[in-house]
């Protein structure tokens, strides 16, 4: 059993217990588990290996460093006083066979991939460090070797420890969830299929065209279809962001995703699940692109330059020490590459992204990895989903408009939408459920038209509930009259409800906006663009005008595809964008934006691919989010700064002739830890500022 | 002089010892889910059924759990 990913092996002899005995026994206690086809095993097995690996490497490098330590003591502390030759050579040899293993084994990632950048003619920050280790290595081995000097072995040692220990920091996961998923996640895995009257289930991606299914209430609809018998209620909430089901009757075609209430309907499959509608928006290029964003991150565009000058720097100091003596210009070659050993500032990214990251994940927004933060402060337009971002999905607000009904008139209601399983017939049932009625009223002439309204006499009192026009059907003028003073709202979904052939009102319905959206809207409409993009009506517009304000564009009707030109024609247009959205028909705009953020209310829910996930319940901190990490980009920055002017003294020391092996023990360590002290210091005390700690 | 070599060198093999301990320890998993194992010890033993406890790669399999 595994707590913290929430999972558990179990081992069964499957000779004796099927599989599926298991999953029932297994959901009988409460815990239904969840089928997935996400990650194989090699992968799990290679995320493991490489967790392991780095755990290794900094164990071995801690334990060499240590003893390495140990036997420098003797020469920091001799000043003056002189050491037995003996027991100094056998001290230096105990060195380099320490650090053996701590260079060619715990540093080794630096070299590869120093090595994979410039192969790809490209300069990261791994090649002056490696430049750095490799100078501080042979000079140490010549050194210790050709003079019996104490080389700068315990330098080498504590930087790559430290350089180890800021990779582990920034590598922080979140075990439990998971940023890479497609639709496949959320599509079922297999369906039952209808051949010559025999069920049959076989695997989604098998499915075929022209191929009969069947599906049950509360499954998923895998692939366009056309419906081919019994009444099809298809919540698309997920892919389209409408929050009413749709209604369809005898062939129409049915698109892929949607979840089907009420009886088991049988459909034929028109397009293989790869190519439908929905699933079509995954061939999209946007999500061809590789991980590795174009733009360059800060720090490799500071180390650019950064190794350029230092190669200058020493190349020159070397040839001008060339012509009065060889020895000398090797020196002052190694030792500049040695000091300028950007350890420091290769540690400034690690921390500083890691500790943001811990913060944010305390205030439960949870970042895919580290360079979110970088992207997320360079954001200027900030999109927003409607359904289910900025509203509550599953919370759908029920207020009758009109004239007051009295008991008896809402039980003729009661009784009456009892009968039709049409999804807004069961919100009206349940806004109502607690009106005590008694249990002999009858229906009789019960009639329901679909997608217009139901009809039916109820222990003798005509009523009817449905669209203004089929209540209006067989209802004359003067009635229509009466009626029409209920109609303030055209947009908003409404249900109207007449008794005795009298317009009584209507049911209103209407999404819940979360709890502080305005104000994250007001905090965040000060320095960003905002826009929202919904594939449902507008029957909201006045609401999202008053919350966003007259500056926001506010798009409706949008296709997932839509949303996904949407950001894309913005971004031409110099926007950088942060997308947060919740569903299915987010996806393409969450992947094309530069930060997608999913919104969730159950983070072990799915959710589509993103770059980062935020708790439902905070979304209205997002500006303070974008905020900080503005302000850890700026820390950062101010980090390099102090950084270079540690560099600065180094050369001037290197310059001055006082550059000792103890002065290098002292001061390159200080660089590192120093820096590390200052971000912790202000990433706290800033985060403190803005109420996130 | 040769105390301290000696010392040394017993004090550099114990902490290979340990080192060796260490990489056993990361090899096994044990840094992986450093949560489970305190809650582990509340539960009941695995009890292997009779029969299968003579299978050796069922037991093998179980233990590792």
């Amino acid at each position: 059993m595994d707590f913290p990913k929430k999972s558990v092996t179990i081992v069964f002899d499957h000779s004796a217990v099927s599989l599926k005995d298991v999953v029932v026994l297994i959901s009988s206690i409460g815990y239904e588990p969840l089928i997935s086809l996400e990650k194989n095993d090699e992968q799990i097995k290679k995320d493991e290996f490489k967790n392991k690996d780095l755990t290794l490497k900094i164990g071995i490098a801690g334990f060499c460093l240590g003893n390495i330590m140990l036997l420098s003591f003797p020469e920091y502390l001799s000043k003056g006083a002189e050491i037995d030759p003996q027991l100094k050579t056998i001290f230096n040899y105990l060195n380099i066979l320490l650090s053996l293993p701590v260079f060619f084994y715990s540093a080794s990632d630096y070299f590869i991939s120093a090595w994979k950048a410039v192969k790809k003619n490209y300069i990261s920050i791994d090649f002056p460090i490696s430049l750095g280790l490799i100078a501080l290595f042979v000079r140490s081995l010549y050194e210790i070797i050709l003079f019996n000097n104490a080389g700068y072995i315990d330098s080498l040692a504590g930087l790559i420890f430290l350089l180890l220990l800021g990779k582990l920091f920034q590598s922080k996961t979140y075990q439990t969830l998971n940023f890479e998923r497609d639709y496949k996640s959320y599509f079922p895995v297999s369906v039952t299929v209808l051949k010559n009257g025999i069920e049959k289930s076989i695997p989604v991606a098998k499915l075929e065209t022209g191929e009969r299914i069947l599906i049950r209430n509360g499954e998923i609809i895998p692939a366009d279809s056309i419906l081919f018998s019994g009444t099809a209620n298809i919540d698309y909430s997920f892919v389209t962001g409408e929050s009413m089901p749709e209604q369809k009757v005898l062939g129409e075609i049915i698109y892929a995703g949607g979840r089907h209430f009420g009886s088991a309907i049988e459909l034929e499959v028109i397009k293989t699940v790869s190519q439908s509608y929905l699933t079509q928006l995954w061939n999209n290029d946007a999500f061809k692109k590789t991980q590795i964003s174009n733009i360059q991150n800060l720090t490799d565009k500071v180390s650019k330059y950064f190794t350029v000058i230092i190669l200058a720097i020493a190349f020159g100091s070397g040839l001008f020490w060339l012509r009065e003596d060889v020895n000398k210009a090797i020196d002052a070659f190694t030792t500049v590459l040695i000091i300028a050993c950007p350890c420091a500032f290769a540690l400034t990214t690690p921390f500083a992204f890691g500790y943001t990251l811990r913060i944010f994940g305390r205030n439960k927004f949870y970042l895919k990895k580290g360079s979110v933060i970088e992207d997320l402060s360079n954001i200027n337009t900030v999109v927003f989903d409607k359904t289910g971002t900025i509203t509550d999905s599953g919370n759908i607000s029920v207020k009758f408009f009109g004239s007051k009904l009295s008991h008896t008139e809402l039980c003729l209601v009661k009784t009456l939408v009892r009968n039709s399983s049409h999804p807004l017939s069961r919100k009206i049932f349940e806004s109502i459920s607690g009106e005590d009625c008694s249990d002999d009223l009858e229906v009789t002439n019960f009639d329901e038209s679909i997608s217009d309204g139901i009809s039916g006499i109820v222990s003798g009192i005509p009523v009817k509930v449905g669209n203004i026009k089929y209540l209006l059907k067989d209802l004359d003028c003067s009635y229509y009259e009466r009626g029409h003073e209920f109609i303030k709202n055209p947009f908003s979904t409404n249900v109207f409800i007449s008794i005795n052939n009298f317009i009584k009102g209507y049911y209103s319905f209407r999404n819940i906006y979360r709890a502080g959206i305005d104000k994250a809207v007001e905090d965040l409409s000060e320095d960003y663009d905002l826009a929202v993009i919904t594939g449902d009506n507008n029957s909201e517009r006045n609401n999202l005008l008053k919350i966003f304000g007259s500056g926001a564009k506010l798009l409706f009707n949008q296709k997932p595809q839509d949303k996904l030109n949407f950001v894309k024609e913005i971004q031409s247009d110099s926007a950088k964008v942060l997308m947060i959205g919740d569903g299915l028909n987010d996806a393409g705009a969450l992947k094309q934006s530069e930060v997608g953020i999913s919104v969730s209310e159950n983070i072990t829910n799915f959710l589509p691919s993103c770059d980062a996930i935020i708790d439902a319940g905070e979304i209205s901190k997002i500006g303070k989010f974008i905020r900080f990490s503005k302000t850890t980009m700026n820390i950062i920055r101010a980090s390099f700064v102090i950084s270079f002017i540690y560099n600065i003294i180094g050369l001037y020391l290197a310059a001055q002739g006082t550059f000792s092996p103890l002065v290098a023990a002292v001061l390159m360590p200080f660089n590192s830890i120093s820096i590390i002290i200052i971000i912790f210091l202000m990433t706290n005390f800033f985060a403190k500022r803005r109420g996130l700690i | 002089m040769s105390a301290i070599i000696i010392l040394i060198s017993v004090s550099l093999t114990v902490a290979v010892i340990f080192l060796i301990a260490f990489i056993w320890s990361v090899r096994s998993g044990q840094y992986e889910d450093k949560y489970t194992p305190s809650v582990r010890m509340l539960f009941d033993d695995n009890e292997i059924p009779e029969d299968l406890k003579n299978d050796k790669s069922v037991s093998k399999k179980i233990k590792k759990l």
